[in-house]
């Protein structure tokens, strides 16, 4: 579905230009849940935002079914890092945006819109304003949001790097029964290695800065998870393995 | 004694604070009018302006209302124009590099210079006060809404792309609500040169309003009057901005100035 070969990213001038991104090549298969892994500022939400078509390629070619990407793609749903919910609506409308602004009618996703955030644990707060929320409730709220369309494609930067552990964890758990849910196919950027490893069908790990692909690694799990997963062998050696390379590339000492 | 239930009393003293000011500071001045006999016609006691005031209040009110009528004229006209102002310049960079240094340069000239000539442009009527508040208000009202309207939080921008809503939809959606906090800062700046701007017109050629009241008043050495007119342009200055303010809250349900507010209505004082 996705395909990326030599893909460079240099932001700036040509003289002092950085580059974020050092030839990636990646492909990604329909249904796949692929998480990009790596040390902050390593050029991964780069990435993403490149698939996303909010950012362009220096040089390398893009193509997702074949096409090259020229802007935001087709049945895309998106989740940031900071929740960008919009203050002034309520949680609803909120997650009606994506109706809203593709020029469908609002009412027919209302259903929709009302069953995912069930599903979320947030029946009781569809009228509420995103400020009186918890950041892990507002999450859960832009989670809604991106799935509202039925996208294809989902990709989320770091949607849990701002919350704390316990709630991070009833997060993931949300998410991956929501892409369970329906087949999509999922980008999802991370820092945490356990998160990356549970949620993931695949994860690829990236060098830090400029970014390149360090490995990349089948997670052989079975497709239903459930957090207790995380106690297994199976887990321990995959995530082992990752903080492994991490060492490696000088990232963590012990 | 008697049981005041705490939250009336704890509302009632941080309401009263700054009326409390205001009364210290007309006890001062009556007594320093008396204490050093001063003249009239220089100082009027605080009292002597009452007495004013009482002497023809349906008079004094007909000519607030006047000039109330030409500060509203032209802070509407600054609000619907100034905010059309900043959007076009914000949407359309071009119309920013064309326009905005000339808009800047028109706003660098003094008002009360132009208000002789719009004398004679629009004649003696209402037209050239309620133009000269229009001017003196819009400023404040495009400036505060182009930064507003610019105050996105890329994250938001991002989103709005990945969703690919229209220009209008994201202005509509987005954008606007983004730059209210900003627009009611610049309307109460706005809605206070207004109220100038009126002053300046009908000191400038009228036959009613408060300026013409200061302005005819000065010429009869009037002192009293003239602070009574000087009095009530201040209670309405205050008036005007309050009301900005609370359509500010019914505008704003959502924002963290208002939700304080209720916050504490509820829970009441600590």
């Amino acid at each position: 579905m996705i395909r990326a070969s030599q893909v460079v990213k240099r932001f700036g001038s040509s003289d002092k230009s950085v580059t974020a991104l050092d030839g990636i090549s990646i492909d990604i298969e329909e249904g796949e849940f692929v998480s990009l892994l790596g040390p902050s500022g390593c050029g991964k939400s780069t990435f993403l935002r490149c698939l996303a078509g909010i950012e362009t390629a220096t040089t390398g070619s893009l193509l997702i079914d074949g096409k090259p990407i020229d802007g935001p793609p087709d049945r895309l749903g998106m989740a940031f890092q900071r929740d960008a919910l919009l203050d002034w609506f309520d949680v609803l409308e909120n997650v009606l945006l994506p109706a809203d602004f593709g020029g469908k009618r609002k009412r027919d996703y209302e259903p929709r819109a009302r069953e995912l955030l069930a599903m979320v644990g947030l029946k009781g707060f569809v009228n509420a304003y995103p400020r009186a929320l918890s950041g892990g409730m507002r999450q859960r709220v832009a989670m809604c949001r991106s799935l509202l369309l039925d996208p294809r494609l989902i990709l989320m930067d770091e949607p849990f790097g701002a919350l704390d552990a316990l709630t991070r964890d009833q997060l993931n758990v949300d998410l991956h029964h929501l892409t369970q849910q329906r087949r999509m196919t999922a980008v999802f950027v991370t820092h945490s290695i356990s998160e990356a490893v549970f949620l993931s069908t695949r994860v690829i790990v990236f060098s830090p800065r400029p970014g390149r692909v360090v490995a990349d690694i089948r997670i052989g799990l079975p497709r239903e998870r459930r957090l207790a997963v995380r106690e297994s062998k199976e887990f321990g050696d995959y995530t082992r393995h990752i903080r492994g390379l991490f060492e490696k590339m000088g990232l963590i000492h012990d | 004694m008697i049981e005041i239930p705490a939250a009336l009393w704890s509302s009632f003293r941080r309401s009263s604070i700054p009326l409390l000011g205001a009364l210290a500071f007309l006890v001062i001045w009556e007594i320093a009018c008396r204490l050093f006999s001063i003249r009239p016609i220089l100082l009027p006691s605080p009292l002597m302006v009452l007495h004013e005031l009482a002497a023809s209040p349906a008079w004094f009110a007909e000519q607030t209302i006047y000039t109330v009528g030409i500060t509203l004229a032209g802070f509407a006209a600054a609000v619907v124009f100034g905010v059309l102002f900043a959007i076009l310049i914000v949407e359309w960079k071009l119309l920013e590099r064309l326009l905005f240094p000339l808009f800047v340069g028109l706003n660098s000239v003094p008002k009360v210079a132009l208000a002789p000539l719009f004398i004679i442009w629009f004649g003696v009527g209402d037209t050239p006060k309620v133009a000269i508040a229009f001017l003196i208000a819009v400023f404040a009202v495009v400036i505060d809404t182009a930064l507003g309207l610019r105050s996105v939080p890329p994250d938001t921008i991002d989103l709005a792309r990945t969703l690919r809503g229209s220009r209008l939809k994201v202005l509509l959606r987005v954008k606007l609500f983004c730059a209210m906090p900003h627009l009611f800062a610049g309307l109460k700046v706005a809605m206070s040169l207004a109220l100038v701007g009126a002053i300046v017109g009908e000191f400038v050629s009228s036959q009613r309003g408060l300026g013409y009241v200061i302005l005819s008043a000065q010429g009869m050495f009037d002192t009293p009057r003239v602070f009574a007119a000087i009095a009530i342009l201040a209670v309405v200055g205050v008036a005007l901005i309050a009301a900005v303010t609370v359509i500010e809250r019914l505008a704003m349900p959502w924002h963290h100035s208002t939700e304080r507010h209720e916050h504490w209505r509820i829970t009441g004082p600590k």
